[in-house]
């Protein structure tokens, strides 16, 4: 007779328990071997489709690593995995060495300090830029806390240095609705930075921008890495190539190829899928 | 579209920095102890007399009001809509009637000290464990918040730790809210079956029938309005209250952002559960009943409406609804009683679809233009 799944994962004698070096509650990511995130034979299949395909991907602490490929290669489904969203069929994903990403839900894994930026620019548009960013902030997140919190100088300090960088500092007190297309994008990446995440997963920052627009924000993102990690899902090739020093091109849910940009264009199998077009 | 920052000032400034509040603080205020003075100090005859019945009714308004505004709380701020709140209500209004029928004691038909009239006519010996202690104003004062507050703890954390929103967390409260009529309606739940909680005579020992206790339940019921909407307004204007707005734009980002919205949303459900069930127990003392129909799911619904007729997202214009909508809802069923139902189902089409924003809105439309007239 087969033993039930459960008891069977209780007589597994090289399972480590969860109990075990479990981390502190708000620990934050263990880098010293130099990794930010561990992805390893994630497979995510909605309906028998395989979104991904047991992918394995590493990010290095302080990388910009810039993430193409073509649609339905799985690289939103990547980022609702490590962030909390979707929960994958099979596979680890860890931040750093000490969280395990599949054992925390969206706010948690936020609180961890992995902000993400989604592909349409979402923010809060019946808040003001500040108060949006005052959301953002790093810090209380619990109910009480929040009810009763006031704004510090020092806090205030902070916003004001961000909506500079962000440059809506002339829009502090205009509702994030009204905000242009490009100005949203930029409202979200700041909302990000006020959250303080070592890890920022960005999905498509450039889309719908004015060329000028884009090259602030390359400036940016080039600017922000080396402090925090960036990974950066974009079809703008231009863009691509004007940021990354790495490059993972994603297929049909798997890794294709991984490189610096001329690597990656000069790969026979990238121009077939996807350079080629 | 800019707003100033009013946000950030001393707790006062904050709550009632914006006109609308400041205006139905002043007009509340007014009416509480204005309307008591014209009853009690004004010869009958007189231009400035105002009735006992009056009175009784405004005070029901002003309860109304305050589930109204704990409606609001909910629905206009985090999105939650609630088509079950009059069982929260219910529930407080049940507390409150279980202490008034303690104190009528051996003054019943029966004449039973300890046993109310209904238990009695059931051939029951002994009081249910649950009517113990009611009999203390203070229990019973706290079983009014506790009950609701822990219904809706546990209602709302099973719906919103499944994520349930929308239209199908509204369709599950209206299924609440008619199974608690039907289990109230039921003689062995020990609540009077479908007569209710009724011939209460006294509270605190005053005689609920002199004029005197009227005023002064009216007056209670005006200083809970005016708590009931100073919480209100504290935790809409706090940075909570902004999280929770942003929980009502995008659920998912302020999800992102590290903020547990299923706890928010517990919290606030809560909150509001409670609100309303003070505004239960107020209720009760003055129209002398209350019964299951309370429960019933059109009762809801209305609340709803006065909600919507007011203007969401508001508090105060919540309120204003709840007054409109129940005066024209007296002054119809007075003059043609089978029409209300109709009028009530056309005044939501009609406020859906020319007043999204209710008679709030409107009038705030309204300034807009004259403003925009005036410089040329």
């Amino acid at each position: 007779m087969k033993k039930p799944a459960l008891l069977e994962s209780f007589s597994d004698r090289s399972r480590v328990f969860d109990f075990v070096n479990r981390p502190a509650a708000g620990a934050k990511p263990d880098v010293r071997h130099g990794t930010v995130l561990y992805v390893e034979d994630i497979t995510v299949s909605f309906d028998g489709f395989k979104a991904l395909d047991a992918l394995t991907l590493y990010v290095n602490a302080g990388e910009l690593r810039c993430i193409i490929g073509p649609n339905g290669a799985g690289k939103t489904t990547m980022m609702d995995v490590i962030t909390g969203k979707t929960r994958p069929d099979a596979g680890r994903a860890w931040f750093g060495q000490n969280i395990d990403l599949l054992t925390l839900d969206e706010p948690r894994v936020a609180q961890a300090g992995i902000g993400r930026k989604f592909q349409k620019p979402t923010v809060f548009e019946n808040h003001t830029v500040h108060e949006n960013l005052e959301l953002a902030m790093a810090g209380a997140r619990s109910v009480w806390p929040v009810l009763f919190a006031r704004l510090s100088g020092e806090q205030s300090a902070h916003i004001d240095e961000t909506l500079e960088l962000i440059g809506l500092a002339e829009r502090r007190h205009t509702l994030a609705g009204a905000l242009s297309h490009g100005q949203k994008q930029w409202l979200e990446i700041g909302m990000l930075l006020m959250q303080e995440p070592e890890l920022l997963l960005v999905d498509e920052p450039v889309a719908g921008m004015t060329p000028q627009e884009v090259e602030r924000t390359a400036e940016l993102l080039v600017r922000l890495a080396g402090k925090r990690s960036v990974v950066v899902v974009e079809h703008d090739m231009e863009f691509v190539r004007s940021i990354a020093r790495t490059v993972t091109v994603l297929h049909e849910g798997r890794v294709l190829a991984e490189g610096s940009m001329d690597k990656i264009q000069n790969d026979p199998k990238v121009v077939e899928v996807y350079l080629g077009e | 579209m800019t707003r100033t920052h009013a946000n950030h000032g001393p707790v006062l400034t904050r709550m009632l920095g914006d006109t609308g509040s400041l205006i139905f603080v002043v007009v509340l205020i007014a009416l509480t102890v204005a309307i008591p003075l014209c009853n009690l100090v004004a010869e009958p005859g007189s231009a400035l007399h105002v009735s006992n019945f009056t009175v009784a009714l405004i005070g029901k308004y002003l309860t109304y009001a305050l589930l109204a505004v704990a409606l609001d709380l909910i629905w206009g701020y985090c999105g939650i809509l609630s088509l079950g709140h009059t069982a929260f209500f219910g529930l407080g209004g049940y507390a409150m009637g279980m202490y008034l029928m303690r104190q009528i004691g051996d003054r019943g038909v029966y004449g039973n000290p300890v046993l109310p009239d209904f238990m009695v006519f059931l051939n029951w010996d002994t009081l249910p464990w649950y009517w113990h202690g009611m009999d203390i104003f203070a229990v019973a004062m706290a079983m009014v918040v506790f009950v609701p507050g822990l219904l809706a703890l546990v209602f709302g954390w099973l719906a919103f730790r499944s994520r349930v929103t929308g239209v199908y967390f509204a369709i599950i409260t209206q299924a609440m809210t008619y199974a608690l009529m039907l289990a109230f309606f039921r003689n062995e739940m020990g609540f009077g079956g479908n007569n209710g909680l009724t011939d209460f005579k006294d509270i605190l020992g005053y005689s609920l029938s002199s004029d005197g206790t009227r005023v002064a339940l009216f007056v209670a019921s005006g200083v809970g309005l005016l708590i009931g909407f100073l919480i209100a307004r504290f935790i809409v204007t706090s940075r909570a209250g902004r999280v929770l707005e942003a929980i009502r734009d995008a659920e998912s980002r302020t999800r992102f952002t590290g903020y547990r919205v299923e706890l928010y949303k517990v919290w606030i459900f809560t909150i509001s559960a409670m609100l309303a069930g003070v505004a239960g127990a107020l209720y009760v003392p003055q129209v002398g009943i209350i019964n299951p129909s309370e429960f019933s799911p059109i009762a809801s619904i209305e609340a709803v409406v006065w909600v919507a007729v007011g203007g969401r997202g508001t508090l105060y214009g919540a309120a204003l609804g709840a007054g409109v909508v129940n005066f024209a809802k007296t002054w119809l069923t007075g003059a043609f009683p089978e029409i209300w139902p109709y009028a009530l189902g056309a005044l939501f089409v009609a406020v859906t679809l020319f007043l999204p924003k209710g008679i709030v809105g409107l009038v705030s439309q309204l300034r807009r233009q004259i403003r925009r007239k005036e410089p040329s």
